[in-house]
């Protein structure tokens, strides 16, 4: 049996619903690392990252630059800045060019994560409205990582799940309501 | 698209540019690094890793491309308006009491930061005795920055955050709109200076009351950020101001313990206790 160390979590419109219900799911002995990467309002700043922590006692860490990638961690992309993942596991931020109007793009950040943890990588791409992510996702395939998508009929806004699901074989579509208790199983596999 | 170039072939390109023109790029944060280059290799469409690292061998003008492609260019004016507030209410009424006040902007890219500074300036009535001095690696956006023209399409954009920043005046009275450019008044740009400068292998040219690097050091690695530290630290009066990008700071600098931050904003003042 195949255990992730880094889930990469990517939506865009409609998602934070769904990124609220699985964090409570998800208990303060989390033996992985999962990265959020959503795209909001430069101006609602850091909001996102209470609203979470007010959900779960696990910790949850905007990332910063050069932040080491360790378990028992959900990490948020800060607004206005791509995640990047070093070979060393730790983050970096880069401020380029937005990719598909967006700035983090999901597709950075899957295909940089891809680069790195290959097989031990899996992807969720939720609710969303346009394609970022889609790309990405197909590299993480061809690195051997996993990857799920938001069943589109029940996603706020099916194109982001969509796309993936036309464009390759996508190893799980989880309906909205069953994505906390997926993660969950995804997150404590039984002892090996 | 498939990666088409490997860590390891890129540790390959970056010692050949190293030795071939003296650019040394190996102290880069690799996965951003990593993703520009395969950027660049794919927009060109090389067939293969060998002829592109031939042709960066032996094509120099080719190579400039690379540097212009390969660092990041990304600017706006005004970037973080509660920054440039901070500017105007704490750190200019300091300035404003040396005679002659000296400002460097590292990694200016094409300027936008650097005519935002000149415009707190003339609003502050300091413009007169000050001078910009803005560097990058990429000499392409240096001549940019000296022309002092921008896309009439992110007006909107800045004016917004000036008014954000405190400005008080037309945002349009700084610049002359023809067609899609904006030309930036001829006296903020009277008091600047743009000039090439790596920051990975050059020397401190001067002495300043205020250094800004906003969103360079997150692409250096940990070791070549601590160098470009120093660089700041040597280059600073005592009682200057260093100010950083939203998400960088200097807390695991070699530096960190003579420098005090500025309310929430990423702005250190130099002190260096007496006695």
């Amino acid at each position: 049996m195949r255990r992730a160390e880094l889930i990469v979590i990517g939506g865009s419109a409609g998602s934070l619903q769904v990124i609220m219900s699985i964090i409570p799911a998800i208990g303060p002995d989390l033996p992985l690392a999962i990265l959020v990467v959503i795209h909001r309002n430069v101006d609602f700043e850091s909001s996102l990252e209470e609203l979470l922590s007010a959900r779960t006692r696990v910790s949850i860490k905007e990332v910063e630059e050069k932040d080491p990638i360790l378990p028992g961690t959900i990490y948020l992309a800060p607004a206005d800045y791509h995640v990047l993942i070093e070979d060393d596991r730790t983050f970096s931020l880069d401020y380029s060019e937005k990719v598909n109007f967006s700035r983090p793009s999901i597709d950075v950040t899957f295909r940089s994560a891809a680069e790195v943890y290959g097989k031990k990588l899996v992807c969720v791409l939720l609710s969303g409205g346009n394609a970022d992510g889609v790309e990405g996702m197909l590299y993480v395939k061809e690195k051997g990582g996993g990857v799920v998508a938001q069943d589109p009929a029940t996603a706020e806004v099916p194109y982001m799940p969509q796309h993936a699901i036309i464009r390759m074989t996508i190893d799980f579509i989880v309906p909205a309501g069953e994505m906390p208790a997926f993660i969950k199983g995804l997150v404590y596999l039984p002892p090996a | 698209m498939t990666a088409a170039i490997r860590y390891e072939e890129m540790e390959i390109l970056l010692n050949d540019l190293f030795t071939r023109y003296g650019y040394d790029f190996t102290e880069y944060s690799k996965a951003s690094l990593l993703r520009r280059i395969q950027r660049l290799f794919s927009l060109d469409k090389f067939p293969s890793f060998a002829e592109f690292r031939h042709r960066l061998q032996h094509d120099p003008q080719y190579f400039r491309r690379f540097v212009e492609e390969v660092t990041v260019n990304v600017t706006e004016m005004l970037r973080d308006p509660s920054f440039y507030r901070t500017l105007r209410t704490s750190i200019l009424p300091v300035l404003a009491t040396y005679p002659f006040i000296r400002i460097w902007h590292a990694g200016c890219s094409t300027g936008e930061e650097v005519y935002s500074m000149a415009i707190l300036l003339k609003e502050a009535g300091l413009l007169h005795k000050s001078l910009l001095y803005g560097t990058d690696i990429n000499p392409q956006v240096i001549e940019k920055a000296r022309r002092g023209i921008f896309p009439v399409s992110q007006m909107q954009k800045y004016s917004e955050n000036y008014i954000q920043s405190g400005g008080i005046k037309d945002f349009s009275s700084y610049y002359t709109a023809n067609y899609h450019l904006a030309k930036f008044d001829g006296s903020l740009t009277g008091k600047m200076i743009f000039s090439t400068h790596n920051l990975v292998s050059d020397f401190s040219f001067n002495e300043f009351q205020l250094i800004l690097c906003r969103n360079v050091l997150i692409y250096f690695e940990r070791h070549l950020q601590a160098k470009v530290f120093k660089l700041f630290d040597y280059s600073l009066e005592n009682f200057g101001y260093l100010a950083l990008g939203a998400k960088e700071s200097i807390r695991f600098s070699p530096i960190a313990d003579r420098y005090k931050q500025i309310g929430k904003e990423k702005i250190w003042r130099k002190i260096y206790e007496t006695g």
